[in-house]
């Protein structure tokens, strides 16, 4: 049986979510004020997943860095093994919105897609 | 002299003044034009990559960028006008603006009404007066930011940050993310400055340790920061120096509070609050010059994007009014901050001849859990409602209907914990 105090951050209120279960299952959540809640902390209790946003290095644009972000959450332990992947890469203008740019980042699943749009070239 | 006339002229195409202008537009008002330092929109979003915006605005987790852009396209659509790389030098004495730009000079506009939308920026080392020797490798949270998120520039290996404020917590994650080394973060007050979230997603994630009620006594270090001496505070927030240890370190940041940007509103003689350091306003975000308006940062400073969304449209809606001569002259009713209440924006209520609804924005003193939060007009309570716990980092709100019957009487905004 492994217990956890999660708090929640699905809105600034920041319930105090209790949860109590093992590897068959979440046994019982308490705490939480409402069904989000119930759903953030048996995902945090099963396996933590965050939505990974940093830059890209794009060497022909007015700007060095394009933010970008993972188009759903990842798992947390693999945030890590995402940054050592993004960290290498470079990328070429144009790049639109939501564009893919790393498909199946660190074997996810999930693609690694431009938070904006950049031109090719032009000076800060 | 370049002379431009318009309906609405804003200051500032961050989250505030795109926001504002786009009301604008949609509230009639046909030459909308924004006045803009930098050479994109967006504002202090460009720079914030991070998820967390939009959740109350859109109902969906957007990053800063994408916020912004969904106002950037809006803002193209209808046509706002955007004078890029020109700095606002004051408000002119005829009612419109006077700034430069390295590529037209000198340039008069002439508006109807002026949207004030300049943000804010970030209180220094030399706002908090920290004793030490003065080397690099000190950065406010938000010019790290800058440095790592749009220009390509690591600040350091090992950092301590001061100040549990939302941009010095993200950056702790950011800087993790990078391959730096945060050794803590330092809070002075008993309490967490940014949102509970935050702390989750930045802090407790990466192991990186929170200190509060401490703070950094000294900075060490020649040409480059070797260290901090970090103290525990007292009830009266005085080192206690029998506490003092040394942490060593290249790079401190200060996440230490923001500074509403108001030396064009001081300039032009408008009444500012010493509470927000902002100008005062009324429900129509109008100051005390009527045809100036003001929303956003350089009003009070907004834990959230959504809220300054919100408020920065009432802001270009009136201004629009104003300029079609269609926003009245009203009596003036003050809101006040009641028992727990730190300070409540908009300031004043201008009574309409028909029913009119107001949202009051305000800040708790301290945090607490289950809360009554009550509007009152002596003794009379015109609204309430409880919240499950409040703290002086997230911004409450309260609905109110002003009918037009109320006269020069004062509404106070309270709250108390319910045990």
């Amino acid at each position: 049986m492994r217990e956890q105090e999660i708090i929640c951050t699905v809105c600034p209120q920041g319930c105090r979510i209790h949860i109590i279960g093992d590897e068959t299952g979440v046994h019982t959540v308490t705490g939480n004020t409402c069904v989000r809640g119930d759903i953030y902390a048996r995902s945090e209790f099963v396996r933590p997943v965050r939505t990974l946003t940093t830059t890209v290095y794009v060497e022909n644009a007015a700007e060095p860095l394009l933010p970008v972000r993972t188009a759903k959450p990842v798992p947390k332990d693999k945030l890590e093994d995402c940054m050592a992947i993004i960290r290498k890469a470079v990328f070429r203008a144009p790049i639109t919105a939501h564009q893919v740019l790393i498909a199946n980042i660190a074997g996810t699943g999930v693609d690694l897609i431009a938070s904006t749009e950049r031109m090719e070239g032009g000076s800060v | 002299m370049r002379e431009l006339t318009c309906d609405v002229a804003v200051i500032g195409a961050g989250p505030a003044g795109m926001a504002a202008a786009i009301a604008a537009r949609e509230q009639g008002a046909e030459h909308v034009l924004i006045v803009e330092r930098d050479i994109a929109t967006g504002g202090i979003l460009q720079q914030c990559i991070h998820p967390g915006f939009g959740l109350s605005y859109f109902n969906e987790e957007l990053t800063g960028p994408e916020y912004a852009d969904r106002f950037a396209a809006r803002v193209q659509e209808l046509g706002v006008e955007i004078l890029f790389d020109s700095m606002v030098l004051r408000l002119s004495e005829s009612g419109g603006l006077i700034c430069s730009s390295p590529n037209s000079g000198m340039t008069h506009i002439k508006a109807g009404a002026v949207v004030l939308a300049m943000g804010c920026r970030e209180r220094t080392r030399f706002n908090l007066r920290i004793p030490g020797t003065r080397p690099a490798g000190v950065y406010t949270a938000g010019s790290a930011q800058r440095l790592i998120n749009r220009q390509n520039e690591m600040v350091g290996k090992r950092v301590v940050i001061l100040g549990s404020g939302d941009i010095g917590m993200i950056m702790a994650r950011r800087l993790t993310l990078e391959g730096a080394k945060v050794e803590a973060v330092v809070e002075i007050m008993s309490y967490l400055a940014g949102l509970t979230r935050n702390k989750v997603q930045c802090l407790d994630d990466f192991n990186i340790p929170l200190l509060l009620e401490h703070t950094v006594t000294r900075i060490v270090g020649e040409r480059r920061v070797e260290g901090v001496w970090i103290a525990a505070v007292d009830e009266k927030r005085n080192p206690i120096l029998s506490t003092e240890k040394f942490v060593a370190c290249d790079t401190l940041l200060l996440s230490v509070g923001l500074l509403p940007e108001n030396e064009l509103t001081k300039a032009a003689g408008i009444k500012i609050s010493p509470i927000t350091n902002g100008p005062e306003v009324n429900q129509y975000m109008q100051t005390s010059s009527p045809h100036i308006f003001a929303c956003g940062n350089v009003l009070h400073v907004n834990d959230l994007v959504d809220n300054v969304s919100v408020e920065s449209q009432t802001a270009g809606k009136a201004a629009a009014q104003y300029a079609a001569g269609e926003l009245s002259a009203a009596n003036i009713i003050d809101c006040t901050a009641g028992t727990g209440v730190r300070y409540v924006c908009p300031q004043h209520i201008a009574v309409q001849s028909s029913d009119t609804s107001v949202r009051l924005y305000f800040r708790v003193r301290s945090p607490g859990g289950k809360t009554r939060i009550w509007a009152q007009r002596g003794d009379e309570v015109l609204k309430e409602k409880v919240v499950s716990r409040v703290s002086p980092g997230e911004m409450e709100h309260l609905d109110l209907n002003i009918p037009s019957t109320f006269d020069k009487s004062i509404i106070s905004v309270q709250v108390e914990e319910v045990v």
